[in-house]
């Protein structure tokens, strides 16, 4: 007796490849594997063709030639005879620290914002909205150049702090904001200086140390220790104590008026603040939005049953309600972050010198070197964006609430 | 009895007595302003902080808008009017009213096109914004309105997008016929009689049959292409946005990472930097001697760029459907070209539309960006011939803030229609 | 957009690789348009007008170029490009000449593949600065903040002098010139530095001219002139000849008034310039009266330099190095023969 739920013997046929769910996966694939390889393969001889009519090539030979121009921010050593190579890096890490600023302020900005929109305060309240709307609902781009409008019309000219009577003045005589940017002493590191530096880190380190046994001993005992003052004294007071020690080693260079600008000092550039801060607005608005979604998404009961047990407001919100709404938050916070190291290339708006100003600007009008430098500048950020996303991905993993 | 009752109790109310005012500070005003502005300390600080901040900003802008200069031929008029006083320039908005609108270089008795176009895309987009109040009729007339926009805003023969319009027709006719064999045969044979069709019908000379002016897409400038290039791209980047996302989350493995590699590069490059590929790059790709215009490599590129992040946002929909409709679609015998149409699809994209519209505001403020490749949009405009003109030099505010203005009305609208949809479409019940 | 949008997008998929390098003169004929490459805007230079119409120095070269090549200098599509789309535009076929004050050097003539076909206004990179700061001479500008419009050679330029002069400087790089000028007015740089004709462009926008000067020093050669692909000779000769043709105009003294009569009773090689004697434009595959109407579209090339840029326009730039070799300035115009 044969069952009638074997499968029929039948040999191969070439029409299984389309009626046959086994095989026709196989044949879909290869067909767009085809088409993709096709696609590559016309753009490819196009490139080629087009190439040989204009008889250039591709090579990236054009990095090592020296730059020949000078950029304004540079974190790490160039001058203009340094190489390509080395102009974009200074391009790449311009474009980090601009990213790295905006996100930590965005995230300031935007906690800040999210917690007020839902204060009991109806003015503050109110306001709130105003911003994030505002914010949200207008190009980034517009909102770089209007705020880097506003640093250039509003702030004075280095040459208003001139004369017997300035019209402009600089705050505590150590900071200066010009519209060329803010000028801030810069510490000066002698001989011991590092060695205060390191006390105070180690002060630091001390403080936590200190505010985790005083946690433990709380959820231990029920003693409470106090937190605040002991832990500043532990990070602050050795720090000091070898500073007047070893005599002062540690000096400030404040910026002075000499010649056309200040000098000396730290000179933060105002292309820099006005990217810095139109990026984080600009975000801190969406974040807003997050932390209020966030917050809104611990059900009320979280908070009444903390405020049942006697919990003071901002201890509920500290306690109970953030870290919870934390894993609602740090999701999209991530693409946000992700976002501002985009948007930065917005950069060349405002004649910042990140990476789109370096290779993707002036290196690309110099050179000519157009598909190479693009392809490129497109590596990096796609780096860039990969590593933020990766790392990211694994604190939200860490974070994120332990299920089933 | 009641007698009896009255004798026993000596005092008795028979009536309620009137219910008093509440004392003073319990009461209106004042009391939603205890309650709402200073109900402790650290909050009657906060209330005043804000009172300051918008007194500040009040008595900075309002002098400068109230001031404003509404007419005068440049900038140095405006001074001379204002004598030294404190007020906004708003004069060149007036002047420049169309060149911010429309750009430069569209032909100025021709304005009426894209205005009708404009007004017209109301009418074709309510019954798909708000189905419940619009008869469904008038779907008839949006999907009519992408071919009248074109042969508005570009011109020439009316039969090219007829003709267009026909193909799509004789494709979807093909389709219907085909799709009961399977859906495969019906989606390729459909597009291959679209294009047979359009094919054939090249060969008709269409020069001059109720044509309209053509105007070179390149003409194309100020809001009016910020608003081309964001319906165009949103609305191409929808169904491919579908294929990648049905794509992304498909069995097949070199079909997944295909569009795993799509998505994911697209999404961690910036959109400038493709921008720059269509700028600048793009022409080495096209076959020599095929000349595509600007707009139409930016168009691309956007698009691309759109339906990386579309297919994200329409994947977290496919996600969020329970297993059960998947395998219930699988139970009826339904393969998967008809399990996705029928069952999954329409559910998935409804959970999708918020997100669909945030990615629609973004991309339409991303527009601006292609001032920055020496496009003439909106803030293109400003920054290159008007604020480059000897009349206007030096009058940002007004023009910044006309920007800022102009996209906060039309992307806070859409976000607000987001939210009420949001809450129309919530089924479930918290 | 002859074909439509879709309709081309498909249909290129079907296009033979057609067009070859050498052929663009058939191609402007068949197209009936010149495409020309010109800046977003630089007042004098080229920029819209109020009606949206192109004007200015380079844009009268393609209209005269499209004159000659079409019968009619209205027949050009102006493509506004940028410094970082300038070359990628030509190279790619997207424009048949770049007429944007590209400035000619080794690297771009050579390495990149393209050709100068000659020099249409001399320039050289200057320096701007308040008169309120007192300086005298680019040497005194150590630690001084410059504003550069980027794109150009400036940058190179800017480093190679304060290098040579050993002097620190800070560069503020800005994308338009508009913006450039915001700033420097604003105070966020000392000195604007970019080509001495725009510096005079720029100065004469602003409300003041009278407190800002451009110092003496003229840091670097830039020769500005149109330029084609490589490797196109034919298309090359018509351009290269149609500027010369504008020089030579006014050296001989044929302006867009004078034209007819000249043709008729001008010198030998007046004739031959304007087509009444000799077939000179049959030899550039175009007709006899192409240089004739390339002249007559906006004028020689005094006309044209008076109208967009001259002393009487509010640019105000003087013909200096730019006058005809017989006023000691450099331009030469090869015979016509």
């Amino acid at each position: 007796m044969t069952t009638l739920s074997d499968p029929p013997q039948s040999s191969f046929k070439l029409s299984m490849l389309l009626n046959d769910t086994r095989y026709r996966a196989y044949t879909f694939q290869f067909i767009a594997l085809v088409c993709v390889a096709a696609l590559f393969a016309y753009l490819g001889s196009n490139l080629a063709q087009n190439l040989e009519d204009a008889g250039l090539t591709i090579s990236f030979g054009f990095l090592g030639d020296p730059a020949n121009y000078d950029i304004n921010q540079t974190l790490i050593e160039y001058d203009n005879q340094m190489d390509h190579w080395r102009a974009s890096l200074v391009g790449v890490l311009n474009t980090l620290l601009v990213s790295f600023l905006a996100c930590i302020t965005a995230t300031v900005i935007g906690v800040f914002a999210g917690v007020l929109r839902l204060s009991n305060n109806w003015l503050v309240r109110q306001l709130m909205s105003i911003y994030v709307e505002a914010f949200r609902n207008v190009p980034v781009l517009i909102w770089i150049i209007i705020i880097f409008t506003v640093m250039t019309a509003v702030l004075p000219a280095p040459r208003a702090f001139r004369g017997e009577d300035p019209e402009a003045s600089m705050l505590f005589g150590a900071i200066a904001f010009t519209n060329r940017g803010v000028y801030i002493p810069k510490p000066i590191f002698e001989a011991g200086g590092w060695a205060v530096m390191l006390v105070f880190l180690a002060g630091v380190v001390g403080a936590f140390a200190y505010r985790r046994y005083a946690t433990r001993l709380l959820y231990a005992t029920g003693k409470l220790l106090p937190m605040g003052w002991p832990a500043l004294a532990i990070a602050f007071v050795p720090a000091l104590l070898v500073f007047f020690a070893l005599g002062q080693p540690i000096s400030l260079e404040l910026p002075e008026l000499g010649g056309f600008n200040f000098t000396g000092g730290i000179n933060i550039l105002g292309s820099l603040i006005a990217l810095w801060f139109a990026l984080a607005i600009y975000t801190g608005a969406f974040i807003a939005e997050n932390v209020r979604a966030g917050i809104l998404s611990v059900s009320r009961g979280q908070s009444e049953a903390a405020a049942s047990l006697g919990l003071r407001p901002n201890r509920i919100m500290n306690l109970v309600v953030l870290p919870q709404a934390l894993r609602v938050i740090v999701p999209p916070l991530i693409s946000h972050y992700l976002n501002i190291t985009k948007n930065s290339s917005l950069a060349i708006a405002v004649g910042y010198m990140d990476l789109t100003g370096t290779l993707g600007g002036i290196t690309l009008n110099q050179t000519g070197r157009a598909i190479e430098s693009i392809l490129l500048l497109m590596a990096f950020y796609l780096a860039i964006s990969l590593t933020i996303s990766a790392v990211m991905n694994v604190y939200n993993s860490s974070v994120s609430l332990k299920e089933r | 009895m009641a007698d009896t009752h009255a004798h026993s109790v000596r005092f008795v109310r028979d009536t309620m007595l009137p219910e008093q005012e509440p004392p003073g500070a319990e009461r209106g005003v004042v009391k939603w302003m205890r309650e709402n502005l200073f109900s402790t300390i650290p909050n009657g600080i906060l209330t005043l902080l804000a009172l300051y901040c918008i007194w500040w900003m009040l008595s900075s802008v309002m002098p400068w808008f109230l001031n404003g200069i509404w007419d005068a031929p440049s900038i140095r008029a405006c001074r001379e009017i204002l004598e030294g006083q404190l007020g906004g320039c708003f004069a060149v908005l007036t002047e420049r009213w169309n060149q911010l609108l429309f750009g430069f270089q569209y032909p100025s008795e021709q304005y009426w096109r894209p205005t009708v176009a404009f007004v017209l895309l109301f009418i074709a987009i309510a019954p798909v914004l708000f189905r419940k109040v619009f008869p469904a009729q008038m779907l008839v007339f949006t999907a009519v309105y992408p071919f009248l926009a074109y042969w508005l805003i570009w011109g020439g023969s009316i039969l090219v997008p007829i003709f267009a319009a026909a193909g799509i027709v004789a494709g979807y006719l093909t389709y219907s016929r085909l799709v009961a064999q399977s859906f495969a045969m019906g989606f390729f044979g459909g597009i291959l009689a679209a294009l047979v069709f359009w094919f054939v019908v090249g060969f008709i000379p269409t020069e001059g049959i109720v044509a309209l002016e053509p105007v070179a897409s390149r003409n194309m400038g100020g809001f009016m292409l910020n608003l081309i290039l964001g319906t165009v791209c949103v609305s191409l980047s929808i169904p491919f946005g579908i294929a990648l996302a049905l794509g992304r989350r498909s069995d097949m493995p070199i079909i997944k990472a295909i569009c795993v590699i799509f998505i994911e590069f697209v999404r961690g490059v910036p959109l400038i930097t493709l921008l720059f590929v269509a700028n600048v790059v793009l022409a080495y790709f096209l076959p020599p001697g095929s000349n595509f215009d600007l707009i139409l490599r930016v168009i691309i590129m956007i698009t691309m760029f759109a339906s990386a992040y579309i297919a994200e946002v329409i994947r977290g929909g496919l996600a969020a459907l329970p297993k059960g409709q998947y395998e219930a679609a699988d139970s009826l015998g339904l393969d998967y070209a008809q399990a996705m149409r029928l069952i999954i699809l329409p559910q998935a994209l409804k959970i999708s539309i918020p997100g669909i519209v945030n990615v629609a505001v973004g991309l339409f403020k991303d527009t601006t960006l292609v001032s920055i490749i020496s496009m003439f949009d909106l803030v293109g405009m400003i920054r290159g011939p008007i604020l480059a003109s000897t009349d206007w030099n030096g009058v940002y505010w007004e023009l910044l803030g006309f920007a800022a203005l102009l996209f906060f009305v039309v992307c806070f609208g859409i976000s607000k229609y987001s939210q009420w949809l949001e809450r129309e479409l919530a089924t479930d019940h918290r | 957009m002859k074909k439509t949008v879709f309709l081309g997008a498909l249909t290129v998929a079907g296009l033979a690789a057609g067009a070859a390098s050498a052929q663009t003169l058939s191609d402007v004929q068949e197209r009936g348009t010149l495409n020309c490459g010109v800046t977003t805007g630089l007042v004098g230079f080229a920029a819209p007008d109020a009606n949206g119409e192109w004007d200015g120095f380079d844009v009268a070269v393609c209209r005269a170029v499209a004159a000659a090549v079409l019968q009619d200098p209205t027949a050009v599509e102006f493509v506004p490009t940028t410094g970082k789309t300038r070359f990628t535009a030509l190279a790619s076929g997207e424009i048949d000449m770049l007429a944007r004050n590209t400035t000619w050097t080794f690297t771009r003539d050579v390495d990149l593949k393209f050709e100068f076909v000659g020099v249409n206004y001399y320039d050289g990179q200057g320096f701007m600065v308040p008169k309120a700061l007192g300086v005298s001479s680019a040497t005194e500008l150590a630690g001084a903040t410059v504003c550069i419009q980027t794109g150009t050679t400036t940058e190179l330029n800017l480093a190679d002098y304060f290098r040579r002069n050993n002097m620190e400087y800070t560069p503020v790089p800005i994308e338009t010139n508009a913006e450039a000028q915001q700033q420097y007015l604003a105070g966020a740089c000392d000195v604007y530095t970019t080509d001495a004709s725009g510096l005079a462009a720029t100065r004469a926008a602003f409300e003041n001219p009278g407190d800002h000067v451009v110092l003496p020093e003229i840091i670097s050669k830039e020769p500005l002139g149109p330029l084609v692909r490589h490797g196109d000779n034919e298309w090359g000769d018509v351009v290269r000849w149609t500027l010369n043709a504008l020089i030579a105009a006014e050296e001989y003294g044929i302006t867009s008034t004078n034209i007819e009569e000249m043709a008729t009773n001008g010198s030998p090689e007046v004739k031959r310039i304007l087509g009444t004697e000799d077939e000179l434009g049959s030899k550039l595959g175009l007709d006899a009266e192409w240089a004739r109407r390339a002249i007559a579209a906006g004028g020689n090339y005094g006309e044209l330099f008076a109208r967009h840029i001259g002393e009487s326009t509010p640019i105000g730039l003087s013909r200096g190095l730019n006058a005809q070799w017989t006023d000691g300035g450099l331009l030469y115009a090869p015979p016509f023969r």
